[in-house]
């Protein structure tokens, strides 16, 4: 802070309410607004009805698809036959997808546990409350650790031949040189947003372009005994 | 015609026996739709006001009241299908062709429940996404995140339990893919993967756990967690407002207080 006080003062009057108030907010703190009133709506009827409208929208999209699409049966049960390849649901192909590259304790215990865990502490681990920018603060320091990290994330991929998860490591790693070289009043809007992105936003992102990828790839792109197919030449 | 219905409707509210089920009483003021919601069981779980630009579209593109609704239509498909359903083998998969060809309106049934269930969970991830982007998972919030995973993890339980019932080729091995990986937990792997199926493989028993676990634990777990969801959202002061969001109307009152440090 270049703010040689020690404390801001602010000044909030209304007098249909109540008299001038001063407000001293001293050093290391930060002012925070309680309570500001805004227009309201009633939650019965009107954000009732909203709610009702949205899943009744919901529920005739889905009775029309239903009409039209019919949910896939396959012949019975049969355990002395394995279809190639033998797929889980959608959701979890992105881990099926990893099991082809590491180990069953690694893809289907570790990295499940670790990505429950990491999404339970994301609020807790929000130390940085103002979420400002990753690279406003101590630059060079912070480039230096996350050059550092992306390298030591493609090797390791690279390492474990994990190729698809390549492209959006990299996609993200741009995009956050983008940011570090941008600051927050850049005429680009763009590199105005980046730029002000926190480290969570980094991360959450990655974590969101390699679970669409992974996912994508296991469900359109895995033929016989996980080999590399293209859907449209089936 | 309209004034006579208004008339009846009217009477019918004001009558001894409607104002003894519904405790909020007649009228359309302020004050007793404030009423409506408080002084029901179920509806008190939400605030009775919302602020007017959380209401809009933009603001949360409605994702977590529409997983809220493929689980309402997941709750109605899917007693409907358990009454055509023995969870036993191989009854189970001629159910399942019951339900194409015998049932009336079976297959449409069936499907809907299917689609709905995909898309719920698609929803889901759309819900943490969006309310992680605009960080509203902040103080005072992050437990109400907290529960959004349990509830998100129920789901993927649902869904997972779900895939096996039909009994068919996909559903099999699909159970086993995913089943297998219980086995390799260091140490109780084996325990894990027994408990679940209640054998070595996926068989009779596992179909009946999972139909259970389908059918009556977890969503009576979903719908505990999603009740304690709901009435965070009133407690930890209503939907997160991001302050650069425009504001209905300029604030005219404020209140300041100091906050302690980072």
């Amino acid at each position: 802070m270049s703010d040689p006080k020690d404390f801001v003062a602010g000044i909030d009057s209304d007098q249909r309410h109540s008299p001038t108030r001063v407000v001293f907010v001293t050093r290391r703190t930060s002012a925070q607004v309680k309570v500001t009133s805004e227009d309201q709506v009633q939650t019965y009827p009107e954000v009732m009805f909203r709610a009702a409208l949205a899943i009744e929208l919901l529920a005739i999209a889905l009775v029309l698809f239903s009409l039209f699409f019919n949910a896939p049966l396959e012949g019975i049960a049969d355990p002395t036959h394995t279809p190639n390849p033998a797929k889980a649901p959608w959701y979890f192909l992105g881990l099926q997808e990893l099991l082809h590259y590491f180990p069953p304790v690694v893809a289907g215990v570790l990295v499940p546990t670790l990505l429950i865990i990491s999404l339970v502490i994301i609020p807790y681990f929000n130390v940085n409350i103002e979420a400002n920018g990753l690279f406003l603060k101590d630059r060079t320091k912070r480039l230096r650790l996350f050059y550092l990290a992306s390298l030591g994330m493609m090797i390791f991929l690279l390492v474990f031949h994990v190729y698809v998860a390549v492209p959006p490591t990299v996609l993200v790693a741009l995009a956050m040189i983008v940011a570090a070289n941008s600051t927050p009043d850049s005429p680009s809007r763009l590199c105005r947003y980046l730029a002000r992105r926190p480290l969570a936003y980094w991360i959450m992102t990655w974590f969101l372009f390699e679970l669409i990828v992974l996912t994508a790839v296991g469900t359109w792109f895995r033929g016989p005994g996980w080999s590399w197919v293209l859907p449209w030449r089936s | 015609m309209s004034g006579k219905t208004d008339q009846i409707v009217e009477q019918v509210r004001s009558s001894r026996v409607w104002r003894s089920v519904f405790r909020s009483g007649t009228g359309n003021s302020t004050l007793h739709r404030a009423l409506a919601i408080q002084q029901n069981i179920f509806l008190h779980l939400f605030a009775t006001k919302v602020r007017k630009r959380m209401v809009r579209f933009s603001a949360t593109w409605y994702l977590g009241t529409l997983t809220f609704g493929t689980f309402l239509i997941l709750v109605i498909t899917g007693i409907l299908l358990m009454l055509y359903y023995h969870p036993s083998v191989p009854q189970a998969y001629a159910d399942m062709k019951d339900l194409q060809f015998v049932v009336s309106s079976g297959l449409f049934l069936r499907n809907l429940h299917r689609w709905s269930a995909q898309l719920m969970v698609f929803l889901v991830f759309a819900h943490m996404f969006k309310v992680f982007y605009r960080g509203a998972y902040r103080t005072p919030r992050e437990f109400n995140w907290v529960i959004g995973i349990v509830l998100l993890i129920i789901t993927l339980l649902l869904s997972y339990t779900g895939y096996l019932l039909p009994w068919d080729q996909l559903a099999y091995w699909a159970i086993t893919v995913g089943s297998n990986l219980s086995s390799s937990v260091p140490l109780v792997g084996s325990k894990i993967h027994f408990l679940l199926l209640g054998g070595n493989q996926v068989n009779a028993n596992a179909l009946l756990r999972f139909y259970v676990l389908h059918c009556v634990i977890l969503p009576l777990a979903a719908i505990l967690f999603i009740a304690v969801h709901f009435w965070r959202i009133r407690k930890d002061g209503g939907l997160y407002v991001q302050q650069s969001e425009p504001k209905a109307r300029a604030a005219t009152e404020s209140t300041l207080s100091a906050k302690e440090g980072q």
